[in-house]
Order: structure tokens, then sequence, then C-alpha cells
């Protein structure tokens, strides 16, 4: 049996935050996502301008640096804004930027642009007689979206979105940088302090192989649940 | 005794698309029971003029009055566009369109097509909905295909599904932009016989199509489309049997 030097359930706590830290950016990034598309999809130059600006930063800078900036940077520009409003208005705030929610944000951030490009392409590749139809039944753009939209943008979606996930479940090991306790983080302090490494490595590694593995089967049913009506044989 | 509002009344409606003037002033009136039928070549604007009707493209000019109320517009930098969506839905669940290439949801069966607007849209119970739908489908003679998702289907199933789904929303007026134009010849017939039944039973319609046989014997009035422009116009024993205008005897004349 592998021993673990009492390090097992602090390994496990790590892991249940890289599975936290990797869901919620995974909802932000789906978030920001689809509001790039939009974005770039949109009639209003402002709009496409922003969103291309955003996507243009994020895939241009290292993931690394952008974490450092926007943790490092992010708690140096709110004691900025903290200080100006105790000087002017007498109030004290103190804010601490939280390392599991820098990170979210951080890779929420960079993971928005990537989905922003996968839904767009797959908007577009939406059948512009089924978002006609819908229109001409009376239905607003809202219900359009929520009815025929997004339930058939998904199935073109899907793939892209898998493959941003895989991604993005390996770049929560990045977080350790900023100090978080994630899975990475109390891997590397077990391997220095057993100077047992492998040992360490090889169980992160499993365990984000582990994940990846459900996540692939998860996102097969998800395709096939999308891909209902969609070129069936009669 | 009131006077009910005439379903659909459009005036001078012109539409460009660039520096192409597409319609030219077009008007129209489509009375209760009503058939009205567009003709003309492919690219004379007819369906772009039906188009306009339920405002899938904006009319630069015109007005568009639904069951006697008047669509408003506004000028915005995109073009003249609706001033009230609201307003615009509304009308739209009046109107209901069939299209060419039928455009069922595809991720949808043919019940939960049939049922989408009248449930979402008009807000109508979700049992209501069904039953109703159970009966148009029997109506158009596709009981057993409830289940089935569009792409299921052959064509001309398709196409009768999309007017059980037109039907589903109790419209004033029904607008048929080439109903037939995509099918095999083989499943023209079961489109048209339903088209007929409903046009038999005393509905509002306007369709575009290129069936003249069909045009001439549910018509009420022929509307025959040149450039933008309506060229002749009438009941369809005068437009087909005695045709003015040279263009029209030229359109109509037997294609060897």
């Amino acid at each position: 049996m592998i021993d673990l030097h009492g390090y097992g359930p602090r390994l496990a706590e790590g892991a249940l935050i890289t599975v936290e830290l990797a869901v919620l950016s995974l909802v932000l990034a789906i978030l920001l996502g689809l509001i790039t598309a939009s974005a770039k999809m949109s009639r209003s130059r402002t709009a496409h301008a922003i969103g291309t600006l955003y996507t243009t930063i994020i895939r241009g800078v290292p993931d690394l640096v952008l974490m450092m900036l926007l943790f490092f940077g992010g708690q140096i520009g709110i004691n900025a804004i903290t200080d100006q409003l105790y000087a002017r208005f007498g109030w004290d705030i103190f804010i601490n930027v939280n390392e599991f929610v820098a990170g979210v944000i951080t890779i929420g951030l960079i993971f928005g642009a990537y989905m922003g490009e996968t839904f767009r392409g797959a908007f577009l590749a939406v059948d512009s007689g089924q978002i006609e139809a819908g229109r001409a039944y009376g239905m607003g753009p809202w219900l359009v979206f929520r009815r025929i939209r997004f339930p058939q943008m998904m199935r073109h979606a899907i793939p892209g979105l898998s493959n941003n996930w895989m991604v993005l479940l390996k770049t929560t090991a990045l977080v350790s940088v900023i100090g978080l306790s994630d899975m990475v983080r109390v891997a590397a302090e077990a391997s220095k302090a057993t100077r047992e490494p492998f040992t360490f490595m090889i169980i992160v590694a499993a365990v984000y192989l582990l994940i990846a593995s459900v996540s692939e089967w998860a996102f097969a049913r998800l395709q096939k649940r999308y891909d209902v009506g969609f070129g069936e044989v009669k | 005794m009131a006077e009910t509002p005439i379903p659909l009344e459009v005036r001078n409606i012109t539409k460009r698309f660039g520096d192409t003037e597409v319609l030219k002033g077009l008007s129209l009136e489509a009375h209760k029971g009503d058939v009205i039928t567009l003709i003309g070549a492919s690219g004379s604007g007819k369906s772009t003029f039906l188009r306009c009707m339920n405002l899938l493209e904006q009319p630069d000019e015109g007005d568009l009055i639904v069951h006697g109320e008047t669509i408003r517009f506004k000028e915005t930098k995109h073009g003249r566009e609706p001033a009230d969506w609201k307003q615009v839905v509304r009308m739209r669940a009046r109107l209901s369109m069939v299209f060419q290439n039928f455009n069922l949801w595809a991720h949808m069966t043919l019940l939960e097509n049939i049922i989408e607007a009248p449930v979402h849209v008009l807000g109508k119970p979700k049992k209501e909905a069904i039953e109703h739908a159970r009966a148009l489908l029997e109506r158009v003679g596709l009981t057993e295909r409830a289940d089935a998702y569009p792409a299921q289907m052959s064509g001309g199933q398709q196409q009768r599904g999309a007017i059980a789904r037109a039907l589903a929303m109790d419209p004033e007026v029904m607008l048929f932009d080439e109903p037939t134009s995509a099918l095999d010849p083989e499943l023209v017939g079961d489109v048209l016989k339903v088209m007929r039944d409903l046009a038999d039973e005393g509905r509002t319609m306007i369709l575009v199509t290129h069936e003249m046989a069909f045009a001439r014997d549910v018509s009420s009035q022929v509307i025959y489309l040149h450039q933008g422009v309506i060229e002749e116009s009438g009941p369809p024993e005068a437009v087909f049997d005695n045709p003015r205008s040279e263009r029209l005897k030229q359109f109509l004349a037997p294609k060897h």
C-alpha cells in the first residue's frame, strides 16, 4: 500500500478545491462566453469592439501572467479604491482578495474568451430558418434564444466546450502559485517534506485523469441529448 | 352592429435592398375569408412582399394594419424599425406563416412543434394545447407522427405538420410562402389538399405560389407582380382567362 505520510486528508481537500475551482470557473466562463459571443455578433460596433478587445488580450497573454496580474494587481487596485473612499468619505473598508475567488475570476476570464469563440461559431451554425420561424410565431428575442437558438446551438458547441473544459481543468493547477491549497500545491509540499515526489505526483495525475474521464462521459451524454432530432434516418 | 376590423391591410409598402428597389408601393386588403394569391416571376418581389406583412422584412415605407391596429414605426440608424416590439409580437401571433422550407424546429417532436408557440407565446395551458394539437394532426393526416422529429419525416409530412403548427395559433390570416416549391412532385398533392380544405372552410389566406391551377381554383383574388409593382389584379377568371397586360400573357403562356 502507498504510504501518504498522513497527507491523505489534505490531498483530498485539495482535490475538492480543484474540482470546485474548476466547476465555478467553468460556470463563469460559460456566462462570459455567451456574452462575448452575443457582443461579437451584435450590430453595435462598440459591443463588437469590446468583445474583440477582450478575446485579443486574453488569448495573447500567458495564463500565468494574467493570473498574477489579476491577483496582485487586483489587490493593489482595490486598495487604491478603498484608500480613496477612506480619504474622501471616511469609509473604512478593507477588502482582501481571496485566493479562491481570484482563481475563479482569472480562470473564468481566460476561458470566457475561448468559450466566446466556441459559442459564436455554434450560434452561426444554427439554420436561420429555425430562428425566423420563431420570430414569425410571435417569439421575442429572449424566447427565441431560450427555446430555439440555445438548444440548437449547443450541439455545435459541445465539442469545443468539452475541449475548453479539459484545458481549464488542467489550468487550475496554476492557482497554486497564488497560494491556494489546491491538490497540486498540497502534493508539492508533501513531495518536498517526504522526498517522495513520484508518489504524490502520480496520485495527482491519477485524480486529474479520473476527473477528465468522468467529464468525457458526461459530455458524451450531453452531446447525445442535444443531438436529438438531428441527422436521424427514418 | 359593430364592424369587425379587416384582418390585414397593407398600404403602399416599399422596400429596397441596397440600391435596388424591390417593392414599389404595394397595397392589399385581406378581408375575412379572402384567399389572395401572389403570382409572378422569381425576382418580382412576391416573397418579399409576403415577408413584409409579418415584418420578417422591414418595409422602408408604407403602413401595416392588423385587425384594425396600425403598426408603429420609428427611424433608427439601421433604418426604419417597429417602434413597439410588443405590438409586433401581438400582430405576428395573429398571422401564421408557412415557409417554403417548412422550418419546423428540428430539436422538437412534431407535437412539441405544434404546442410551442400556443404555450409560450399565447400562454395556453399545456394540456389544452396538446388536445388541440392532436385534433389538428388528425386533420392533416399525421396522427401517427406526433412523436416523430422533423428529420424523420418526408417533406410533405413536414409541410402538413407546419400547417398544423400554423393552425394551432388560431390565426386570423395565414401566410404561405411557396409552400410546395421544396417538395417532390408526388408530395405536392397532399399539401395542396390540406390548403384547399382550409380555403373551403373560409380561412383568410395569402399565398405565394407557382401552382397556377391551384391558384385559379381556390383564390378570391389573384395579384400579378412584376418588378415590385402590381401589374394586374382581380378575380382568378379575369386574371387567368383575360389577362390585359402583355407581360402577364407571356407569364401565363405555356412554356414548352
